[in-house]
């Protein structure tokens, strides 16, 4: 028989506040096999540790159930106590009294009673128990930044900075992001290219750093510390180690009706093209969709200027596999369409524009080049109103937006409403807003900048309708502070449009088997305490791909997951989970239910002689890398035969649990 | 058909196959077995026609380490048992040659039998050669076969436990189901392993011994391809395709029509994980139904 011991945890008032905790130990006591029952205040301190280092000393026991918190809390605390006591780790089971049991009653009677099954299921479930050992896995020392942003940037540089060699994957012709398309930032009014193209060229420059532009990762299959990818490189059918960037070819293009995305579609460019003057790689690209050579097979003019002989129409997609020991999601964001935000007109009038159109409005690369015209006929803009909150913050149960606030929205209209009173002062500015969020550092002292030294006009209410009137827009909409209707005939709408995740993030998601939330925000392995860690081990995350954020706050964030890279990449071997499954050969049919379920790729087959009473033979059989195995289990649940189990949680340990409940 | 039982021959006869499964007169006239001949003498004993109901193809599993190529006879619904051992790796497909047998539907002393009434179709998934004629290849008048389990779906679930309660009391766990089964072809049973804390279990209810059919049931969904041999053989009588049904209905109406057997080896409604898949909240709510 073996000798239990069970500590049973007040946690303070957590527990003892909704549990008898002194009768719940006093139950156990007669628990055949349970030698020793315990209560204690904190579990997890060093006297509550002591105290179990003691009792297994004293009392030579072979396994202990801890009655507490949650696994996910102390688990591995406890697993170190019984280690240091000269007890297998995996000898130690977990009963959660917290969580799922004090927190959730409100009777005392109630709880006490749930708290002793539970005690009592994990007694049951320490019988089965087997002492694990865990093994080591393989850490390659390279990182995988998906996303070529400033967040996929910033993490790049700090990984490369302390030695590791990093890959940047980036969708788009060139890295840089969004970021690359703003104006000027705020608070200091910076302007964005000037401290953004510096990271890039150190990023492109870095021996370390390999920028795989125009390009996507396709598959993932593997674990942390050994994660492998294959990443797609788009046919730019431009030969990226020839093309110097001299931009002949872009002059010379005879088709130029491809819209512009880099200016937010709001002025066209060649078929042929390098998205920006700063563009890193600095190399000319072809869009297929407008290419005359590619479509019709005539032309080829932009082949006879090129002096590198850089083009290649036949390129193809080019598959890339690497292996990698970390992957960081840097994936950002993307403002919403407003056009189906009918009151805004958004889709009907060309002089409402999106907050981002108005930074490539504004800037000197832009398509004005710098002077604030509207886009409809190129004049300048005397009454120009910005709406807050368009898209953001809805109710819950709306389609018409985001739940969320979308955090940068208040501080750009700010930015743009004083840019505009500084260099156009003939100018008048309204905003209305919802509330004005300001927390960050200098910010609150910005906004009031704005109102107070620009006299900006800000009007608390929302906006009801905005009608197409001559040559004028009429924004229509309520003053909640003088409680009264205010028309304002505007010559330029700004929507301050909620920000989103970047299309591309769902699938990536799915493929790392990351979560994300209802938003196709990524989720943080815990709210407060991990914040730049996937619940996937092995997956970080980097800027608005978490959550919106503005630029320091994600440069904060690009840091920190970095620093989480580094971590993980110093390591030369991780230690692998030994609850892992395993396959019984003798009852192992061979018929792979087992291996189309697993969602690791954990699970081979073999032709193997099977040994055991009365057989010997030549069979088709299972096998599982326990490196790769994560022990989700789902093979156990497949198997028909019931030769498929997972070590740590076996079908004999749940059945014994479940039957000291139901039982 | 007599072309069958001489082709067969002649194949055994040259070489080309080491045995034959196939069937024989038992006792009574309706009475034909499964039975293996080795000889072209024990060949004369052969039979195919109106009372080769039983399915053959899990006697396969016996023969594919053994030497040589084994001849089986396979009525067309019997190639879908075939070919979803084939999708699980119990055969090879290698070391059979399949004679796709022409099927005007079987009977027993009782007429046509129960599964015939829901025939599949008359087209062979895997075969080497198909013999049959145009009577054999004229579709069968059949009955929509969820009609059982569409009465079993409107009773509340007190009347089904009842239902279910009463045809199950008569089970005297014969195995003959199991045994049966082209889809229970398990190297070691569940139900007999020693490690599985089930094996000479003295039920603590009868409720207990009941289970075996809802577990067995659970362990074929998905792989069952409908053949119906688990009712025809059950010396009690008990609607065992029942179960079968719908499960094989809850699958076609959650994730889309499957039929296990068909064509090559793929993901299986069970075994793939898509977005399009029925939320656990529906199929909760269905199984309160």
């Amino acid at each position: 028989m073996q000798k239990i011991g069970v500590f049973v945890c007040w946690c303070g008032s957590n527990i003892a506040g909704t549990v008898d905790v002194e009768a719940v130990a006093e139950a156990l006591k007669s628990v055949p096999g349970v030698v020793y029952s315990v209560s204690y205040q904190y579990m997890c301190s060093a006297a509550g540790q002591k105290l179990i280092t003691d009792a297994i000393n004293e009392y030579k026991l072979d396994g202990i159930v801890v009655a507490s918190c949650s696994p996910r809390m102390h688990e591995n605390t406890f697993r170190k106590t019984a280690e240091a006591a000269g007890l297998n780790p995996y000898m130690v089971e977990i009963a959660n009294i917290r969580e799922q049991c004090s927190w959730i009653h409100k009777d005392k009677e109630e709880g006490t009673k749930k708290a002793i099954v539970l005690a009592k299921a994990a007694v049951a479930k320490l019988k089965n128990d087997k002492p694990l050992k865990a093994g080591t896995s393989q850490v390659t020392k390279r990182a995988l930044v998906i996303g070529g942003g400033i967040a996929g940037i910033q993490t790049a540089l700090d990984v490369a900075d302390a030695g590791y060699e990093v890959d940047i994957v980036e969708q788009r012709p060139t890295i840089g992001g969004r970021m690359a398309q703003l104006d000027k930032t705020f608070p200091t009014l910076d302007c964005s290219a000037c401290i953004l193209t510096p990271k890039m060229v150190e990023a492109s420059q870095n021996e370390k750093i390999n920028i795989i532009s125009y390009a996507k990762v396709e598959k993932v299959s593997g674990f942390v510390g050994s994660f492998k990818a294959t990443i797609r490189k788009k046919a730019r059918f431009v030969d990226e180690t020839k093309c110097t960037g001299c931009s002949l070819c872009m002059q010379k293009c005879p088709s130029k009706k491809g819209k512009d995305e880099f200016n937010m579609n709001m002025n066209n460019r060649p078929a042929i093209y390098i998205p920006f003057a700063q563009a890193i790689p600095n190399v000319a690209v072809i869009d297929p969709e407008q290419c005359i050579k590619l479509k019709t097979g005539k032309c080829g003019l932009c082949e006879k200027v090129c002096a590198a002989g850089a083009i290649n129409y036949k390129m193809e997609d080019e598959l890339i596999e690497r292996e990698y020991g970390a992957i960081v999601v840097a994936t950002g964001f993307k403002p919403i369409d407003p056009s189906p935000l009918n009151e805004y007109g958004y889709a009907e009038n060309a002089d409402v524009v999106t907050s981002l159109e108005l930074e490539r409005l504004m800037n000197a690369a832009g398509p004005t080049k710098g002077t604030l015209l509207r886009p409809s006929d190129g004049k300048h803009p005397h009454e120009i109103v910005f709406i807050q909150c368009v898209g953001s913050r809805c109710d819950e149960n709306t389609e018409r937006g985001k739940p969320y606030c979308s955090k940068i929205c208040c501080m750009y209209t700010a930015k743009h409403a004083m840019l505009i009173r500084d260099k156009y002062p003939d100018t008048n500015v309204h905003v209305f807003y919802i509330d004005v969020r300001t927390p960050g550092k200098n910010f609150d002292e910005f906004y009031r900048r704005a109102v107070e030294q620009y006299g900006v006009d800000y009007i608390k209410g929302m906006v009801g309708k905005v009608a197409k009137e001559g040559d004028k827009l009429m924004v229509r909409g309520s003053d909640l502070i003088n409680n009264q209707q205010v028309e304002i005939a505007a010559d330029l709408v700004v929507l301050a449009t909620a920000i989103e995740p970047d299309p591309s993030a769902r699938s990536i998601g799915t493929m790392l088997t990351a979560s994300m939330d209802t938003n196709d925000f990524f989720t943080e392995a815990h709210a407060k305490l991990r914040p730049v860690e996937s619940p996937t081990a092995g997956i970080f995350l980097s800027g608005v791909a978490q959550g919106p954020k503005d630029v320091p706050e994600t440069v904060a964030q690009a840091s920190a997951a970095a620093s989480k890279v580094i971590g993980l990449l110093a390591k030369d071997h991780l230690v692998t989970n030994p609850c892992v499954a395993e396959s019984n050969e003798l009852m192992c049919n061979g018929c792979s239910q087992c291996e189309k379920v697993c969602p690791y790729g954990a699970i081979t087959y073999i032709e193997k002689e099977v040994r055991g009473p009365g057989v010997r033979e030549v069979r088709r059989i299972a096998q599982v890398n326990p490196a790769v195995c994560q022990g989700c289990g789902a093979c156990t649940v497949a198997c028909p035969s019931g030769a498929m189990d997972l070590k740590g949680f076996s079908n004999k340990q749940i059945m014994a649990e479940v039957d000291q409940i139901c039982l | 058909m007599n072309s069958i039982k001489s082709r067969a021959l002649e194949l055994l006869s040259d070489g080309t196959v080491k045995r034959v499964i196939g069937w024989e007169k038992g006792e009574g006239e309706a009475d034909w077995s499964p039975a293996l001949f080795e000889t072209a003498e024990e060949m004369n004993s052969f039979v195919y026609g109106d009372y080769a109901g039983s399915n053959l193809s899990k006697y396969c599993l016996k023969f594919n380490l053994a030497e040589g190529k084994t001849l089986v006879v396979l009525k067309p619904c019997d190639t879908l048992s075939f070919n979803q051992l084939l999708h699980e790796h119990r055969l090879n497909r290698e070391k059979f040659y399949i004679i796709g047998a022409g099927c005007k539907g079987m009977k027993d002393e009782n007429g046509r039998l129960l599964k015939c009434n829901a025939c599949k179709g008359k087209d062979f998934e895997v075969y080497d050669e198909i013999i049959d004629d145009e009577e054999s290849r004229k579709p069968l008048n059949v009955f929509d076969r969820m009609i059982g389990v569409a009465e079993l779906e409107k009773m509340t679930a007190e009347e089904r436990y009842e239902f279910w309660r009463g045809e199950l009391s008569r089970c005297i766990r014969c195995n003959a189901c199991r045994n049966v089964c082209p889809a229970c072809t398990c190297v070691k049973c569940v139900f007999d392993n020693p490690a599985s804390g089930v094996q000479s279990k003295a039920p603590v209810t009868d409720f207990e011994e009941n289970m075996f059919h809802i577990i067995r049931a659970f362990h074929v969904a998905g792989r069952c391809t409908d053949c119906g041999e688990c009712s025809r053989v059950c010396p009690q009588n008990i609607p065992l395709h029942l179960l079968n049904r719908k499960f094989i209905k809850d699958m076609n109406e959650l994730y889309g029509d499957h039929q296990a057997g068909v064509g090559t080896e793929e993901r299986t409604p069970l075994t793939s994980y898509t977005k399009e898949d029925a939320e656990p909240s529906v199929v909760h709510e269905r199984g309160n139904a």
